[in-house]
Order: C-alpha cells, then structure tokens, then sequence
C-alpha cells in the first residue's frame, strides 16, 4: 500500500517522457517525408512540365540525338547526355570496382592488422577531397597527360578523362563497403576453409568473395550511383559538347554537366529551364533504381 | 536530463530555422534590415541629412558584372551606413528571373530582358545600362594567327575549317572552346563577331567560366575562345577583327563591334535605397574608377549606341 504512491508517480514521469520522445521522433519524421516529398514533387512538376505545357515529346527527349534548346528550330534530344551519364559512371566502376575490392581485401586478409591501420585512413582521405579540387587535378594534369598518350591527336578532353577522375572518387564508397562486408565474415568459415586444406587464396577466391558476392555488388552500384550524380568535376574534364561520346577522347556531356552549365542561363519558367528539370527527374528516377538494385541484392545476401 | 532536452530542442529548432531559412532567403534579409533600420532612426534623424536612404538591396544575376556591382556595393556601404547592399551571383537568367518575379531588387543581366523573357514580363522592367564589356576572340599563342575576319570566323566556329593552315596559321587543328548554348556571353558573341547563331561542332569543348576558357585556351594546341577584355592578358593571343585590334578606343568609336551592355534590371522604376545605388553607379566617381578599373568600358564614353535588337541607334 505504501508503495504504491511513489511507483505510480514514476509510473507517470516515464509515460510522460515516453509521450515526449514519441511526438519528437515522429515530428522529426514528419519534417523528414514532407521535405523528401515536396522535393519529389517539386522536379517532376517541373520536369514533367516540359512534356505536358511545352509539348517536347517524351521520345525525342529520351532518344534524340540532337541537342539545340536555343536554334530557331529547337530540339531536346537529350540522348548524348544520358549516354554520356552511363558510359562515364559504368567506366569508372569498371576501374574502381577491382581496385577497391583488392584494397578491402588487403585490408582484411592479407594483412588484417596494419594494413587497416594505414590504408583504411589513406583511402578515407580520399572521400574528403572536394570534387572541385579532383576536377582541378584532372584538368591542370590528367588532360595534358591523355592529350600526349594519344600523340597530340586529340585534345584530351572526354569520357575517358571523365571515368578516370570519377573513378578516383569512388574508390573510398566501394572500399569501405567492401571492408565492411569482408569483416563481417564469420571467423569460422574462413577457419573451415583452412581446415580443408585450401590455401590463402582459394580460401579468398572459393569461399570469401561468392559469400560476400551481394555486399559488393551493392558497394559497385552505390560507387555507380555516386558517380552518375557527381557534376563539377566531370564538367571541368569532359567537354561539354553535346553529342554522343564516340571515342574515350571526345568531348561529351553528362546529364549533369548540362544541368550545371545551363541551369543558371535560363529563365524559370522557359522551355530551355524545364528540360534541364527534366534531366533532373531523370537523375532523380536513376538513383531510385540504383536503390532498389541495391535492396534486391541485400535481399539475397547468404549470410 | 535537462541538458537533454535542451539539446533536443535546439536541434528542432535550428532545423525549422534552416527550413524557413530555405524557403525564402530574401525576406528574411529584408527585415532583418529593416529592423535594424528602424533601430537607428533616431540616431539618424540628429543628423541633417535630408537625403540619406535606408534600407536593403538585393541584387542577383550576371557573374560577368557580379566584380563591379560588388565592389561598387562595397563602397557605396561605407559612405552610406544605413544601406545593406547584397551582390549574388547565378547568372543573367536567373538576375531576370528573380527581378522580374519580385525576387531581387536589381537583376544584373549581360543580354537585354527581350532577349530572355516574354514580351509583357520584359516590358515591366526598366534598363538601367551601367558598363559595356567588350570581348575578344582568343587563341593559344602558337596558332601563328593574329587577325581574323567575319567571314574566317565564322568558318572556324561553325566547323567549316578544321585547320590554323587554311586561315594564314600554322598546321594545326583547330580546338573550339565554347560556351553553352544557353550562355549569354555566347549569344552575344555569335550575334555581333559571327552574325548569326551557329551549331554545335562535335568535338568542341563548353566552358561556362571566363576562367576556365582563359586555362583551356591557353593550355591547349590550336584552341580557339572568346573572352572579355578584363581577361586578356600575356597567356593567350587577343585577334583582331577585320583588321580592328580589340582596344577600348576601337569600341568607344565603334569600329570595333563586339561588345554589349551590362544591364541592371528594376520592376518599374526604382525607388528609395535601390535608385540611390543606381544613380550612384552612374556618378563619373564609379563610371571613371571602378567601371575602368575592372576592365569595363563606361556607357558614357561610347559614341554608339545600341537597342535590344542590336541596331546601331547612334
């Protein structure tokens, strides 16, 4: 009976305190949806507005190969950037994915201890580099290099450039996921392995990557998808022309390069301001791909 | 516990703050200054000063006249302390969008509003010229070419020559470095050196910044740009144009024909602080020190004149 009183009161303070927490979260939450949807909202009405008010056909957008907003015939097509957005981001981590994975690897299994210690750091340095500076980089060196590879043939400018400078930039993504994922590993499977009697690398290459197969597929797509949204420092190496990237050497665009090259030329409002919306939307719809890419193979993670 | 909460309640708040913050930047600095203003008006009516205006500007646009509007904001807010002038940059498009929305106070521009926005939007703004900027064609110094007519220009940006060695240089490809279609520097460019639109050359580089243009040119065997006076210097070769070199004095007489106005755009006519910074931009104290200082040409040194379809008036 006597302790009742005081049990009940605390009783209360915590209902109290619960009830606060609750309604903070779930403001927070609330401020979260209406932001992620007001900004989805907000593109696509615009993007979308290029279609609906100033009549661009959604075909000539996605597979014309003619881009000239300002001509006294206009035309959108808008394909050369798209093209160009994949074969950089598809480049890069075509360079990148190898290259991070050995780098997990290293990290993890050939040389657990100190390796980790000081490259894990190393490749963190990286990630917080500004794009600006790597764009800068690949300009004042990575340009005149390629320029003299191919015999002064070509200014340098390009795809080739492009994937190269984003391949750098995605190497920390890919890695520190892959190093993850390689830690999580079990002790036991590796030890199974070795128990067999396979060696090192049969362990690495039989048992440790098929298992881990999803998480770095995910760390690639994640490197993809960081790549296909990364806009200055493509910009400052890939030359902006608008066409179709024929050779590794030639100038091409990506869709966000356009977006920053013109976004501030335009009026609001106008067509040529509402294809760049477009772009954007197109941007917008390509990163949810590469989420559900992502949650399908996290789905068929084996471990 | 408490510290806490506080915490907690800190963070919300400065996460609304920044919301709002987002949602509309221009009011928030409007009144901030306008209370400040208002805090001051007994200190400033001791002082005599019938004319002293009060007040914010924001102006938006043009990043070719961002330097001087700038720098010329800076001054005008050490002689006049009740005066906030704000410069943002964003580029002509987005100068007249904002001015012509209610955004901004000023829309810098490099291209007459009639040449961005509609016809009854454009009517609604008055044209305050402040500078001309004049540009030159520029190539990388080994082209072995210094002067260029209308005609070979036109040949070199459109793609029809491909080689230096077919206008007088050495045997050198020719490296077009451009600027976006969308680009009022390039709208100007094609307009007044070309004398119509031209396509896009594969191969071709864009470039929206005069910088950028200025290193690729300078950098890059047979390279081929355009760029504003203040830019030139010792990196790069400036051409002449049918035998004009691009000088000031060629533009003030009007021999030499690529260039344009600078425009400061108002939503009808200004008024208070806005027409006080403007009609100080054109005092012969700015015209004939900053105008010419950052490479500019002052409007009252032309002899020509031009109207928005580019018609010689004068």
């Amino acid at each position: 009976m006597e302790n009742t009183k005081p049990a009940s009161r605390g009783f209360a303070r915590h209902r109290r305190e619960d009830l606060i927490g609750k309604t903070y979260t779930y403001l927070c939450v609330l401020m979260l949806i209406v932001v992620i949807v007001s900004i989805v909202y907000f593109v696509a009405s615009k993007g979308l507005a290029t279609f609906t008010k100033d009549g661009v056909s959604l075909a000539e957008f996605l597979f014309g190969r003619n881009w000239n907003p300002t001509g006294d015939t206009p035309s959108f097509g808008a394909l050369p950037f798209i093209a160009g957005s994949f074969v950089v981001s598809m480049l890069a981590a075509l360079i990148a994915g190898p290259l991070s994975i050995c780098a997990a690897l290293f990290m993890t299994e050939i040389v657990p201890g100190k390796g980790k210690r000081i490259l894990q750091p190393a490749i963190e340095l990286l990630s917080g580099i500004p794009s600006v500076v790597y764009g800068f980089i690949g300009l004042t060196v990575l340009i005149p290099f390629i320029s003299s590879l191919t015999g002064g043939t070509s200014v340098g400018y390009g795809v080739g450039a492009g994937a190269l400078v984003l391949s750098i930039m995605i190497l920390p993504t890919i890695t520190s996921i892959a190093a993850d994922a390689l830690t999580s590993l079990p002790r036991g499977m590796r030890e199974a392995s070795y128990a067999l009697g396979a060696t090192r690398w049969q362990t690495i290459y039989r048992v440790v990557l098929p298992t881990l197969a999803p998480s770095l597929w995910t760390g690639i797509i994640l490197g993809i998808a960081r790549a296909f949204g990364e806009a200055l420092a493509v910009q400052m190496v890939i030359g902006n022309a608008p066409f179709l990237p024929t050779s590794l050497v030639q100038s091409a665009s990506t869709l966000t390069s356009v977006i920053t090259l013109n976004m501030s030329n335009t009026v609001t409002g106008t067509v040529q301001n509402n294809v760049l919306w477009s772009m954007a939307l197109m941007l917008l719809f390509m990163t949810f791909v590469f989420i559900i890419a992502v949650r399908l193979l996290q789905r068929r993670n084996k471990l | 516990m408490k510290s806490k909460k506080t915490l907690f309640g800190t963070l919300t708040l400065s996460a609304m703050l920044a919301l709002t913050a987002c949602g509309n930047g221009s009011t928030t600095a409007t009144t901030e200054t306008s209370a400040a203003g208002s805090g001051t008006t007994p200190a400033a009516t001791e002082t005599p000063a019938a004319e002293s205006v009060s007040g914010s500007i924001l102006a938006v646009g043009s990043t070719a006249l961002q330097p001087l509007v700038d720098q010329v904001g800076q001054k005008y807010m050490t002689e006049n302390a009740e005066v906030t002038v704000q410069v943002q940059g964003g580029g002509s498009g987005t100068g007249l969008t904002q001015v012509s929305e209610g955004a901004a106070d000023i829309g810098n521009s490099d291209v007459f509003a009639e040449e961005k926005l509609d016809a009854d939007k454009a009517a609604e703004l008055v044209d305050h010229q402040v500078a001309v900027v004049a540009m030159a064609t520029v190539v990388n110094k080994d082209t072995g070419v210094t002067d260029l007519s209308k005609q070979q220009l036109l040949d070199v940006f459109s793609g029809k020559v491909k080689n230096w060695k077919d206008v007088g240089g050495s045997d050198q490809a020719i490296v077009i470095v451009n600027r976006p279609s969308s680009s009022g520097t390039r709208a100007t460019f094609e307009k007044y050196a070309l004398g119509e639109k031209v396509e896009n050359v594969p191969g071709a580089i864009e470039q929206d910044s005069s910088g950028t243009v200025k290193q690729i040119v300078a950098d890059t065997k047979g390279a081929v740009g355009y760029l504003a006076f203040s830019y030139l210097d010792d990196t790069v070769t400036a051409l002449s144009y049918e035998g004009v070199e691009p000088k000031e004095e060629n533009v003030q007489s009007g021999k030499y024909p690529i260039w344009a106005y600078e425009h400061m755009y108002t939503k009808g006519e200004p008024e208070g602080a806005a027409k006080a910074f403007l009609d100080y931009m054109m005092t012969e104290e700015v015209q004939n020190a900053d105008v010419v200082e950052l490479g500019y040409i002052p409007v009252s040194s032309m002899e020509t004149k031009r109207d928005a379809e580019g018609k010689t008036i004068q």
